[in-house]
């Protein structure tokens, strides 16, 4: 016991001289959250579009100016013709551009009806799609002023949709838990999975192994630093998302810190399985960034929901540990959902634990002979 | 010259000894080109739902059925107890409860004004944001749908129904199904090569730093220079090799159309490696060992990522974030990619852009030489 005290202590030791890495390490989470916090979100504000306005009558004038005061659109260019369309796009700024054929408003006031072509860069489609979602119901909106007879004895179905557990589809809600699995696979399997090549490919493993620790000793030393490491890291990441993006935390601290735990120990044992197999730092840091790092912001739903993929990749996000974690946090951070919604989601983490664990013990051990 | 071929055979023959990491730079890019592709979309394939229906009419019945008709939605289970329902959505077993008020039918055949609840769980916000948007133009055709009917029956004369409509006629240029595999595949593309650029090149002088190798080729009369370029070339041929790949598959593959030059995106791109390659072997140069390089790069690539526009919107950025953005050579390597691939945008579009890379790149490569110390 005193030799495995001796160990951590070193392992400890080592990471803590390594001023730099430390810095990154902690410095990270924050700089992370903050960045992702304010900077990534779905919606669009000041999307750059251009009109072309044919008619230049009161009411095209009066519709630009309604679309110009929108926070979602900035318009950027008034065009002369349709010959400059093209070229708008490809320099790439501009993403919609707006028309308004000759005689508009003489065609509403005769004919009670007239089309505004919205042509748009669908090189993104969300994005595309979005602005013609906005544009129309600017449009709606005015048609329905332009007659307000219709509109108040308004006809028809409507829809009153009501937004459950994040009212106001604040994004940063929803980034938070993802942005805590890539923190925790960055430090926990990454590191780990290193550190320990590390000690192979500098020989050092020669020297533990003849030591009088046992491998599973030397493997439990190894993770317990990082362990520590991640689970400051996730305190900090929840006091920033508490306090700075008043992330709401619905459901109980103790589940969330268990399966953060939990997490942790399905990064490390990830990380100790690619160094179990991988022979030095370069394979072990490029399949853990290929295996981990890209299916963790992938595959997981941090960004795409899982349910929007094609069926076999459902089927491979169901290995991917983030999936399951960013379920169990979302749930209880927004929900408030304890463990006997979440016991599914938990059993499958642990199983995926066990297996690696066990994967890496053994291949360990093989190495000994 | 001589210098620089001899260092370049060492490279070669050192990565090609490691026979753990050709597949990791051959084929493993092809698979996730392959994987992450499909995985990148914003479509709505299937949003189960509760519906709770107290009118049980024909009508009601034939707006649920609606809503299942359109492939998006699929009825889990139909109930009159609404903490039933509210159960299963915090389970997570339905992302949405719809529920039909009594008297829909009569009121809305009367031409009532009506509505129908719908209680999106709006944990995962853009599924949610898409079922609701869904939701309502499936709404909207069913409105079209009876409009005729209930004017018929309500007598609201049909003059101020069709009152001043003006339509948003729309059309979607470059992308006209809205696919987004099209949009998605060149971004990938960028993301695979940066990081086999990034990452095997802020490994490989800190290794032989940390293997003690270094000492020897510090002892050969090899300028910094040659030292550093002898470094480049073997990644920025592999680099430039992946993405032939991966410009093939994009190609007969995914069938994305290719509008612009083939060339002027190599070109691009060989430029754009030596400035990600030059970040690398910088970050090799000021850090003591492979850990703490790796962690270094796996950082920066993080930011560059989520900040590159691939997935969220640059322009939805706030402003500063925006600004940022500028310093991100993986942001402008993928709108590059994607004006010349999806819009055929020429050098008089980019050049501003490819200027800036150059600039980056000979930033980077004059910081990584003067930071690479032949003195111990």
């Amino acid at each position: 016991m005193n030799a495995f005290r001796g160990f951590v202590i070193k392992e400890f030791k080592q990471i803590y001289r390594d001023k730099r890495t430390l810095v990154v390490l902690f410095g990270m989470p924050v700089i992370m959250m903050i960045l992702f916090g304010f900077a990534i979100r779905n919606e669009i504000q000041n999307a750059e579009i251009a009109v072309l306005d044919l008619s230049k009558d009161s009411m095209t004038e009066e519709l630009i100016q309604k679309i110009a005061s929108n926070p979602s659109f900035s318009i950027t260019h008034y065009l002369q013709a349709y010959s400059e369309v093209e070229p708008l796009f490809q320099q790439g700024n501009v993403k919609a551009v707006l028309i308004f054929d000759q005689d508009f408003e003489q065609k509403v006031i005769k004919y009670s009806s007239a089309d505004i072509q919205m042509v748009t860069d669908a090189t993104d489609p969300n994005m595309a799609r979005l602005l013609q979602g906005y544009a129309s119901s600017i449009i709606r909106d005015y048609s329905g002023d332009l007659s307000p007879e219709a509109s108040a004895g308004r006809t028809g179905l409507t829809a009153d949709i009501r937004m459950m557990y994040n009212p106001e589809l604040r994004s940063v809600n929803l980034f938070v838990p993802g942005l805590i699995a890539v923190i925790l696979m960055l430090i926990s399997a990454l590191m780990t999975s290193i550190s320990i090549t590390r000690e192979k490919e500098m020989g050092n493993m020669e020297i533990l192994l003849v030591s009088p620790l046992k491998p599973y000793q030397i493997i439990i030393g190894k993770i317990i630093p990082y362990l520590i490491l991640s689970l400051i890291n996730v305190c900090t990441i929840l006091i920033l998302a508490i306090f700075i993006f008043d992330v709401p935390f619905e459901g109980s601290y103790l589940l969330f810190f268990a399966e953060s735990i939990l997490f942790i120990l399905t990064a490390l044992s990830l990380g100790v399985f690619i160094s179990a197999v991988a022979n030095n730092q370069q394979t072990a840091m490029m399949v853990s960034l290929t295996g981990l790092l890209l299916p963790t912001i992938l595959l997981s739903g941090f960004i795409f929901p899982v349910s929007s993929m094609p069926f076999p990749l459902q089927m491979i996000s169901h290995i991917i540990p983030a999936k399951w974690f960013l379920i169990i946090v979302r749930s209880i951070m927004l929900k408030g959902g304890g463990i006997s919604i979440l016991w599914f989601q938990t059993t499958v983490l642990v199983g995926i634990t066990l297996l690696f664990m066990g994967l890496s013990m053994k291949k360990f051990n093989v190495r000994l002979q | 010259m001589r210098t620089i071929k001899f260092i370049l055979q060492k490279e070669f023959l050192q990565i090609f000894r490691n026979r753990a990491m050709l597949p990791i730079l051959f084929v493993l890019p092809v698979i996730q080109l392959l994987v992450l592709s499909f995985a990148a979309t914003y479509e709505l394939k299937e949003a189960s739902f509760s519906l709770i229906d107290y009118d049980q009419s024909s009508l009601s019945r034939e707006l649920a059925a609606q809503f299942q008709a359109t492939g998006y939605f699929s009825l889990d289970h139909e109930t009159f107890h609404i903490e039933e329902a509210l159960r299963e959505l915090e389970a997570g077993d339905v992302n949405m409860i719809m529920t039909i008020p009594e008297n829909f039918s009569r009121d809305y055949s009367l031409g009532n004004a009506v509505s129908i609840q719908m209680l999106i769980d709006a944990v995962d916000g853009t599924k949610a944001g898409m079922i609701q948007s869904y939701g309502s133009s499936i709404i909207q055709d069913f409105n079209k749908n009876h409009i005729l009917d209930i004017q018929l029956i309500s007598q609201v004369s049909s003059q101020t129904l069709s009152q001043s409509q003006i339509e948003l006629v729309p059309t979607n240029w470059y992308n006209p199904d809205l696919d987004y595999v099209t949009f998605m595949v060149p971004g990938i593309l960028v993301i695979l090569i940066s990081m086999i650029g990034l990452f095997l090149s802020g490994m490989n002088i800190v290794r032989e730093k940390e293997i003690g190798t270094i000492e020897q080729l510090n002892v050969t009369p090899i300028k910094k220079i040659h030292f550093i370029t002898g470094k480049i070339v073997p990644f920025w041929i592999i680099g430039m090799f992946d993405l032939v790949i991966g410009l093939a598959l994009a190609r007969y593959g995914f069938q994305i159309p290719f509008l612009g030059s083939l060339t002027l995106i190599l070109f691009v791109a060989g430029i754009y490696l030596i400035v990600i390659q030059s970040l690398g072997l910088f970050i090799s140069t000021v850090t003591g060992t492979q850990q703490q390089a790796m962690f270094i790069a796996w950082f920066i690539m993080v930011v560059f990522i989520l900040m590159g526009g691939l997935f969220t919107p640059i322009e939805s950025m706030p402003a500063w974030a925006q600004d940022l953005t500028l310093a991100n050579p993986v942001a402008w390597f993928i709108k590059i990619m994607r004006m010349v691939l999806l819009k055929g945008a020429g050098w008089q579009e980019i050049q501003h852009m490819v200027l800036l890379l150059i600039g980056m790149g000979v930033l980077f490569y004059g910081v990584a030489i003067n930071r690479y110390k032949k003195t111990s």
